[in-house]
């Protein structure tokens, strides 16, 4: 296994794209913090974001892995051009003449994903609990440390985006193309499930239910939006009469779903590769 | 002698086309082999498949032994296919020492590779800087870093100018001159009588001739000759045994020989019939002409 890693590391290290990638996106990560420093004078009112309860413990953890998740766009373009690079440099095909066998090409990019996924957690956790710390108002250890299954969530969530991610590399071979898939597929959930929703079981549940399943939505629902929870905005909620009774843990049956989901990316990238002539 | 890769009836098939059709050979050690085909015969789809990287239709191929799995095999060959595949933001090293990571091999013979093939003062240049003979000259490199039982070479010196296919030659010649078993793929007639001991002649994936260079030639060569009397001298030469056909071709005629016979005994036989020779040639057909009537057969 760390053979594999060894090989594909050497292959990014020196890709100066990759790396200044890579570099945006943990810089970018560490500016969640900034969040907190965002300030406001409305006359006599003073408003700071960080007062909002938002580095609260636990709730820090629901926030910052949901912001954090949306820039795994950024990871997202070096895993695709990851891929895509080895078909358009020919180099898939010479790593496979040189003796890697097609199941440990995949193995090497698949666990490239895993430590990318775990870094960004391992990251996404301390940049959190150091923020909490300054600014929670809670801090013993009990309250800390709840809370956690939305870390786990994330990294869940980003093994399964970029195993999605390396998919589409793999089957398109071009990663521009690949990215652009990305977004159609996207676009092609939202239209599949409005069609159901509105047109085919109206009024009725089951448009909710097979959406669960589809791949995006499954990874987007493991963390739910944390607006919402806010403390500031349900009280004005309760005051302008609505109710909510939003569940926002992270469910079971999703983590399942989008493990599977990870697994069927895996063994169809396989799969096309083994039958794929280069 | 051993077995370095065992081909038998192997087919492949892109739709209806059947690119390669039931072809089996040998190679043995210590041999160099050569591929011959024209272009779209099969040579590159025959390597492809027993290089991991085109899947087969059908039959059998093992290296070695037949023990080890393709891939594992794969790291005791050497092989350059086409285009020399490298990744151009990286330097000639650095390219070299993935390639020594692929294949669980040590990176000290780098330097020692790259000198062999005159690289050694740019290897620390970027790969996407290398002209395309120094880039098929860093994918010879860079399949010697296993000091591998095989080396194989897809058309080594397509595309190459005088001076880049010069190079290539010496250092396959080299290489060959140092036990290396070869197998080298090419539509260049010259070069691959120039390097090989075997050769495989392959037309529309079929294969033609396998076997020994030298044994292609079943003739005993041909002479070409003028005299004065072109009549006396045809009529001379049909009556000695040694000659089978004969050919006008312009001024010449043109004698092929059924048995082996040197040319001083065909002049002697000659002057004692009271002919004289104004021109006397004796040659074997080139392998070229010898490539071009297999080919044409069927």
């Amino acid at each position: 296994m760390l053979r594999l890693l060894n090989i594909e590391l050497h292959k990014l290290r020196y890709n100066r794209a990759a790396k200044v990638i890579s570099i945006i996106y943990f810089v970018l990560i560490t500016f969640i913090a900034l969040i907190s420093s965002i300030e406001f004078n409305f006359g006599d009112f003073h408003f700071r974001v960080a007062d909002q309860g938002i580095f609260n413990f636990p709730y820090i953890w629901h926030f910052n892995t949901y912001i954090a998740a949306i820039l795994k766009l950024f990871l997202a373009i070096v895993i695709v051009s990851m891929v895509s690079n080895e078909y358009s440099y020919r180099t898939l095909k010479q790593n496979l003449i040189d003796g890697l066998s097609k199941k440990e090409f995949i193995l090497s990019k698949f666990f490239t994903v895993l430590l990318f996924a775990a870094v960004s957690t391992i990251f996404i956790f301390f940049v959190s609990l150091i923020l909490g710390l300054l600014f929670s108002d809670y801090k013993e250890i009990g309250i800390i440390f709840s809370g956690l299954q939305y870390i786990g969530a994330y990294f869940l969530k980003l093994v399964a985006f970029f195993s999605f991610c390396l998919f589409l590399g793999i089957l398109v071979k071009r990663s521009a193309f690949a990215l652009g898939f990305l977004i159609i597929w996207q676009i092609v959930e939202w239209l599949a499930y409005g069609l159901m929703k509105w047109q085919i079981f109206k009024d009725s549940e089951i448009a909710d239910h097979v959406s669960r399943i589809f791949p995006l939505n499954a990874m987007a629902n493991l963390i739910k939006e944390p607006f919402s929870r806010l403390g500031a905005i349900q009280s004005a909620a309760t005051q302008l009469g609505e109710n909510f009774s939003k569940t926002y843990e992270v469910g079971f049956l999703n983590m399942l779903i989008v493990l599977i989901w990870t697994g069927l990316f895996m063994y169809w990238s396989y799969a096309i590769l083994k039958r794929r002539d280069l | 002698m051993s077995h370095i890769l065992t081909i038998s009836n192997l087919t492949k098939k892109y739709g209806s086309l059947t690119a390669v059709d039931n072809l089996s050979f040998t190679i043995e050690k210590g041999n160099v082999y050569g591929i011959l085909g024209p272009n779209g015969s099969g040579k590159s789809t025959t390597l492809g498949i027993v290089l991991n990287v085109v899947n087969k239709t059908e039959g059998h191929f093992h290296w070695f032994d037949g023990n080890t799995s393709t891939h594992d095999a794969l790291k005791k060959v050497g092989a350059i296919i086409e285009h020399p595949n490298f990744y151009p933001y990286m330097t000639a090293v650095q390219n070299l020492q993935l390639v020594c990571k692929i294949k669980q091999v040590t990176e000290e013979r780098i330097s020692e590779k790259l000198e062999l093939v005159g690289l050694l003062d740019r290897k620390d240049s970027k790969f996407s800087s290398f002209s395309l003979g120094m880039k098929q000259r860093l994918a010879i490199a860079s399949a010697l870093l296993n000091n591998p039982e095989i080396l194989i070479l897809d058309e080594p010196t397509n595309g190459l100018d005088p001076q880049g296919i010069h190079q290539i030659r010496e250092i396959i010649k080299k290489i060959a001159s140092q036990g290396t078993t070869i197998l080298l793929a090419s539509h260049l007639l010259d070069e691959v009588e120039k390097v090989c001991s075997h050769v495989v002649i392959l037309r529309k994936g079929v294969s033609l001739y396998s076997g020994l260079v030298d044994g292609m030639n079943a003739s005993h060569g041909f002479l070409t000759m003028q005299s004065n009397d072109m009549e006396a001298l045809k009529q001379a030469l049909e009556q000695n045994p040694a000659f089978g056909s004969f050919k006008r071709q312009g001024e010449y005629l043109i004698a092929y020989l059924k048995q082996p016979m040197d040319p001083s005994e065909v002049n002697e036989f000659l002057f004692q019939k009271g002919i004289v020779l104004s021109h006397f040639v004796k040659r074997k057909e080139s392998l070229e002409e010898q490539f071009l009537e297999l080919t044409k057969q069927k």
